[in-house]
């Protein structure tokens, strides 16, 4: 198996979390891995991403334009965004969810409408779902992040019960019923499409 | 059993199984996570000192004590550290001494794109470069073992993508090492001109002998495949080389970085057709290369700007590009923001409306400088902001309309000398303090005025007032303010840069992503009253839009700081 994974969003959107789990699933199938996260200044709000590069030798821990195969995008403007990274015969699994940038709230820019429909235009495939609205009805929409690995758990080709462990393994005590809560209902929302 | 480590945090494994006793550093991004690692172990004391500076001294001391010591900073620290760091070549040191030194190239969270290897040549200190997690810890203990043999500190050179990536690591054991005896070694560690002189020849035999280790260390691998195309490289550009070349190149990984080999480079350029240096930044093992009479191909066709790429290789040394879609519509930008609840947000409006000319410095309220606050002139480096400002002031004469922007921990790490200058030499500008109570853009590190050490124990609580007082700064212009009282913040900033003399405001708000921080219910728009002038807009909330002529308030987001509410002319919000 060989995948190269990018999780993209807005910091503070739990991306790392995401990457971590990933990263982990990944050394549980006794893969080897890269992981590559976003530090600092670059996190206040901004625009992230994350690479999470698996296979039987990885060297590089990022992924160029054209060389995902998956990218997991917590927010849709950031799918956009990061669209010319994604492989031909790629897939993007988005959250619908919108947050405004700076630019668009001084009204410097506007935020495009029809971001999931232009990208199915150029023949990407692309599965949009409502991710922190499956959060939310699982207990809680600060687990969307958890909801979007279960969103995307049948493209990025680990075994399901690795996966589901990793969630476990990676996502703090407190909060771990409903992080699971969220990721089998996701799988569930993935399957009917 | 292999773990994922993050790099930084498998030097700091590294640091634990070598034996270190002593760690202190100043934060930054990307090295700040290594000494924040190093403080989990019991074994390690371990602290953040006020600046890189004091942290390389500390490191000395530590190591001319008998233990094994390391000190760790982004590479702009090591300007700070420069002083220190080049005597240490000619004391050389007792227990080993290492300096972990993190280059961001890409400038991802940097005000510059410097490469430090040049300051391994000028010091004339061996460097030594991982490639990955594994590589982070393997090479911080055998950097152990060249500081000691040599009798010299040695600089371990990270960049972003190693210092922030995580691969599998197999971890060891710690290794307990007893402290040597102390022995006064006056003319090894007084470095006047006398013994310096005899020091500086002990240097060179170092580095003689250093040179030919460079020839055989285990830190430097070739790679044969018996491909006409050879490879020099070292660092992460050595993983961008294997993706892009694969088994169509051999490869010279150069773990030791400086002194760099001559016969091992020399050997390996006579066995393939085609030399190509790989090396992000400055041509440093390109150059060395020339200088053997090698032709290489480097920074002719590779970029000295920026961070590298598989993608970039294979565009600029294979001639194949990539493959993609594009969307039509223009993506809007989306630039860091100061946070919802952000301390800083009201200090940049008030400048910004009472239209200040504002000396900026490092930290998350360089933010200050974007969109829609827009407030400050100039940032350049930890603690320029008073220093420069200082200057400015000086040509300028009695157009007085300036401010100098500092945070608390910035302000100890060098801005203290910045304001002593002020008062010594008649400067009548103001300074604004930010305190935030933590060292907020590296991810929240206690630092002198926090009250609590790196390893959560409690400490002297420095009083800035009290600071301030003593550089010389008359107590009636020294004053504090809530920022979030926008009112009282105007008028005492007005106040302050009016008076004909050094004056200080110290803006006390903690910062609001600290768990202490009570947060307040969002704010609520009452849509009768709104009347949509956009003027809660001015602050640059990320939780506040206009929306069909009234203004919204995103509910997940915001912590009630109650800033957008001193905005509303019209009582709605």
């Amino acid at each position: 198996m060989k995948k190269n994974i990018m999780i993209v969003g807005v910091g503070g959107q739990g991306t790392l979390l995401a990457s971590k789990i990933l990263g982990r699933a990944a050394m549980d199938s006794g893969l080897d891995v890269k992981v590559s996260e976003v530090h600092g200044m670059s996190q206040r709000g901004g625009s992230v991403v994350t690479y999470v590069r698996v296979g039987d030798e990885v060297y590089s821990p990022v992924i160029g334009k054209g060389d995902a195969d998956v990218i997991l995008s917590f927010e849709i403007l950031e799918a956009a965004r990061w669209l010319p990274h994604l492989k031909p015969g790629g897939t993007i699994v988005t959250s619908t969810q919108e947050i405004n940038p700076m630019p668009v709230i001084t009204g410097a820019a506007e935020y495009p409408a029809g971001l999931a429909e232009n990208m199915k235009a150029l023949g990407v495939d692309v599965r949009a779902y409502d991710a922190p609205a499956i959060a939310a009805e699982a207990g809680s929409a600060r687990a969307s992040n958890v909801a979007m690995i279960g969103l995307a758990a049948d493209v990025l080709g680990f075994d399901l019960d690795v996966l589901r462990a990793a969630v476990a393994a990676c996502v703090p005590q407190k909060a771990l019923d409903v992080n699971l809560r969220a990721f089998d209902s996701a799988i569930g929302y993935a399957a009917k499409g | 059993m292999k773990t994922l480590l993050l790099g930084n945090e498998s030097v700091a494994r590294g640091l634990y199984e070598a034996g270190v006793r002593f760690v202190s550093s100043y934060p930054g991004t990307p090295s700040t996570e290594i000494t924040e690692f190093a403080a989990t172990y019991p074994e390690i004391y371990a602290e953040w000192a006020p600046n890189e500076k004091v942290a390389l001294e500390g490191a000395l001391g530590a190591a001319i004590g008998g233990g094994r010591s390391f000190c760790g900073m982004k590479h702009v620290g090591l300007n700070v550290a420069a002083d220190p760091l080049f005597v240490t070549a000619y004391t050389g040191v007792g227990a080993g001494m290492v300096i972990g030194v993190a280059d961001d190239p890409g400038m991802h969270s940097s005000q510059n794109e410097q490469d430090s290897r040049h300051y391994a040549i000028a010091a004339k200190l061996p460097m030594v470069e991982p490639a990955n997690s594994a590589e982070c810890r393997a090479y911080t203990k055998i950097a152990y073992e060249i500081s000691e043999r040599f009798d010299t500190p040695v600089i371990l050179r990270l960049t972003t993508r190693v210092s922030h990536s995580r691969s599998p690591v197999e971890a060891g054991e710690r290794v307990e090492r007893e402290i040597a005896p102390y022995v006064k070694e006056p003319g090894k560690h007084v470095m006047m001109p006398a013994n310096a002189k005899k020091r500086h020849v002990v240097v060179e035999e170092h580095l003689a002998a250093l040179a030919e280790y460079a020839e055989t260390t285990e830190l430097n691998t070739v790679e044969e495949n018996g491909t006409p195309i050879g490879i020099i490289t070292a660092g992460n550009c050595y993983n961008y080389a294997k993706e892009a070349f694969g088994k169509n190149a051999s490869y010279l990984k150069l773990g030791l970085l400086n002194p760099l080999p001559k016969k091992l480079i020399e050997d390996f350029a006579a066995k393939h057709e085609r030399l190509i240096v790989i090396e992000e930044l400055d041509p440093v093992i390109e150059n060395h290369c020339r200088a053997l009479g090698l032709k290489v191909t480097g920074k002719d066709v590779l970029p000295l700007c920026d961070e590298y790429s598989e993608e970039l290789l294979r565009s600029r040394l294979l001639g194949i590009e990539p493959d993609y879609a594009e969307v039509g519509a223009a993506i809007p930008a989306r630039p860091p923001v100061l946070c919802p609840g952000c301390p800083h947000r009201g200090v940049f409006y008030t400048l910004a409306k009472l239209k200040l000319r504002v000396s900026g410095d490092i930290g998350c309220y360089t933010l200050g400088a974007v969109p829609p606050l827009s407030a400050i002139d100039s940032v350049y480096c930890m603690g320029a902001s008073i220093s420069s400002l200082h200057g400015t002031a000086k040509v300028r004469g009695e157009e007085d309309k300036y401010v100098a922007v500092i945070g608390d921990s910035t302000f100890m790490h060098s801005g203290l000398t910045g304001l002593v200058n002020v008062v010594y030499n008649g400067g009548n500008t103001t300074t604004l303090i930010l305190d935030n109570s933590i060292t907020g853009m590296t991810g929240h590190q206690d630092n002198p005025l926090t009250g609590k050490t790196l390893k959560g124990d409690p400490a002297p609580n420095l009083s800035l007032e009290d600071i301030c007082a003593s550089l010389g700064v008359a107590r009636e212009h020294i004053r504090a303010v809530d920022p979030n009282n926008l009112e009282e913040l105007e008028k005492i900033v007005k106040e302050e840069v009016g008076a004909p003399c050094p004056s200080v405001v110290i803006c006390r708000r903690p910062c609001a992503l600290l768990k202490s921080v009570k947060k307040n219910p969002p704010i609520q728009v009452d849509w009768e009253k709104c009347v949509g002038c956009k003027n809660c807009m001015k602050i640059g909330c990320p939780c506040i839009s206009v929306t069909g002529k009234k203004a919204t308030i995103d509910q997940s987001m915001c912590v009630g700081c109650g800033l957008c509410e001193q905005m509303c002319r019209f009582g709605a919000l």
